[in-house]
């Protein structure tokens, strides 16, 4: 089964909203060898202006990944999800995500590219909060290998 | 406390530091990243499917690099962008691995964002490409 192209500038059914707590933060922050007081202590978050912990820069791709599942999981999209490899990640923060925050992702097929037997696909997830605010821009290049 | 714009100059470098990474670690990035693919955590099925071992979730080294980027910065919220490209795996065999992670400042904007060059090497191999941060430093 080949990727349809056909799906190429289709914006896909938001997914959310996802609440952010503290304890996600921490864990998630704990993970990556983050250790800026900031991801586990509210009163340094907000000493430095911040509503309550902020998530690692990182962190996005959580919330970005689980809205990216009403591409890459549609039938219709042809994606063979074992033959996916992750390319390239941007992310463009317009405010850190805090706890409190519900955070919902919609993602656009912004292209899709067959070269070599491969498919090149970018897709773009803007994740927005309770307020319909934008949080960040998540854009993500997967490569579908073609067979063997 | 976030660097001013004062406390940077372009060609200012950031480590090298050399980061640990323990399949512990990968299972926790699992669970708090959603991202359970085994290839990440079971040695037997990443060597099934034809890689030589356990191989660090690529967001993981990313997740990585911003944590130093971010300690550098003084505050993580100061990271305003972030992206890379992934060029190479980071094996992680049963002892555990390490990546090595540095930068220097490319340029400073008029608006005080520093644009910074970040390298990322496992074994001596680069395992991130044209991999830039941009931090808002203070006035």
């Amino acid at each position: 089964m080949s990727v349809n192209t056909d799906f190429a500038g289709r914006t896909m059914a938001p997914a959310g909203p996802f609440p952010v707590d503290a304890d996600l933060i921490a864990q998630f922050a704990a993970a990556v060898g983050a250790s800026d007081p900031i991801h586990t202590d509210a009163v340094a978050a907000r000493a430095r202006g911040y509503r309550d912990v902020v998530a690692p820069p990182t962190m996005a791709v959580r919330f970005e990944q689980q809205a990216q599942a009403a591409y890459v999981g549609d039938p219709d999209a042809g994606i063979d999800f074992s033959r996916v490899v992750h390319g390239e990640q941007a992310f463009t923060h317009h405010r850190p995500i805090v706890a409190g925050d519900e955070i919902t992702g919609t993602t656009t097929v912004t292209s899709i590219r067959e070269a070599g037997g491969h498919a090149m696909i970018t897709v773009t997830t803007e994740l927005t909060d309770a307020d319909t605010e934008p949080v960040c821009t998540a854009v993500s290049t997967i490569v579908v290998r073609g067979g063997d | 406390m976030a660097l001013s714009r004062t406390d940077v100059g372009v060609g200012d470098t950031i480590g090298p530091l050399a980061v640990p990474v323990t399949r512990e670690a990968l299972v926790a990035y699992a669970d708090a990243s959603l991202d359970r693919n085994p290839i990440h955590q079971d040695e037997e099925f990443a060597k099934g499917v034809g890689l030589p071992d356990v191989i660090a979730h690529g967001m993981w080294t990313m997740g990585a690099a911003s944590s130093v980027v971010a300690a550098w910065a003084g505050d993580a919220g100061r990271v305003e962008q972030f992206r890379t490209r992934f060029t190479a795996m980071v094996v992680v065999p049963r002892d555990g691995a390490e990546v090595e992670v540095r930068g220097v400042v490319k340029s400073i904007d008029d608006d005080g964002r520093a644009t910074v060059d970040v390298s990322v090497s496992a074994e001596g191999t680069k395992v991130l490409g044209r991999c830039t941060a941009v931090v808002r430093l203070d006035p």
